[in-house]
């Protein structure tokens, strides 16, 4: 279990909109802080890293929980030093 | 004589100073699905902090035309035009399966269903990101538009070298 400074919901919001959501919100949290975001969309298990890759912040970790079509990704980024 | 040694290191940084992943993208479609692609990409390329410009030419003017804007043209052919060919983000039609508008009105319906933002939505989201938006002055003129009815938050009316300029510097260099 990752503990997350704050939480973001894009459940029912597909791609590009979780990470452009992530994106502003990441903005609000200071250096080293956790952003755990919550998505439906299965495209978040590979979008999210790439994302944490080309932007800097670290990718913790992503859990699933329930069964499709009800399963929810929660992805754990936490925000780069700089 | 000096010996000419390259670091590699600081090679590749000096490199990324001064080629930042830079994107740019020609809408020529004024098609929805690939307008929405174009803008799809946009976004998400800014929401990764690259830089993005796009430029829009021929029937991709439509996507940032003002809805129900008449043609400002003089002459009666280009403003023929203008009534045959409507502008505005939310007037484009899909590719494939318009149907004079009944298909076009499905797959927007569906969309929002899935609260899937549609092209009017994306623009502001790439705005709000800092895309940068240029729209191309020799199809303007060509199909009786002007700078007034286009959307707000147009950067600039350029032309090919303006592209090119961009273009050369990006890394990710698109034609929808």
């Amino acid at each position: 279990m990752i503990h997350a400074d704050v939480t973001l919901d894009t459940l029912g919001y597909f791609c590009p909109m979780p990470i452009i959501m992530t994106s502003k919100k990441i903005k609000e949290l200071g250096p080293g802080q956790v952003l755990e975001v919550l998505s439906d969309d299965e495209g978040i298990k590979k979008d999210m890293p790439a994302w944490c890759q080309s932007t800097g912040h670290e990718m913790l970790g992503l859990e699933e929980e329930g069964t499709t079509p009800k399963r929810v990704y929660k992805a754990f980024v936490k925000k780069s030093a700089r | 004589m000096n010996e000419l040694k390259v670091d590699t290191a600081t090679a590749l940084a000096e490199l990324r100073e001064t080629k930042p992943d830079r994107v740019t993208i020609v809408l020529l479609s004024g098609d929805m699905d690939r307008a929405m692609a174009a803008f799809i990409i946009a976004t998400g390329a800014a929401a990764m902090g690259m830089p993005v410009t796009m430029f829009f030419t021929f029937w991709g003017l439509n996507a940032i035309r003002r809805k129900g804007t008449p043609s400002a043209a003089k002459d009666w052919l280009r403003r023929m035009f203008g009534v045959l060919n409507k502008g505005g983000a939310e007037t484009l039609p899909l590719s494939k399966f318009h149907f004079g508008g009944l298909g076009t009105g499905m797959m927007k319906r569906v969309m929002r269903e899935h609260r899937m933002p549609g092209v009017p939505e994306l623009i502001e989201t790439a705005q709000d990101l800092g895309v940068r938006f240029i729209a191309c002055t020799t199809t303007m003129g060509l199909m009786g538009i002007t700078k007034e009815t286009l959307i707000e938050g147009v950067d600039q009316l350029a032309g090919v070298t303006t592209y090119l300029a961009e273009a050369k510097q990006g890394s990710v260099n698109l034609f929808i």
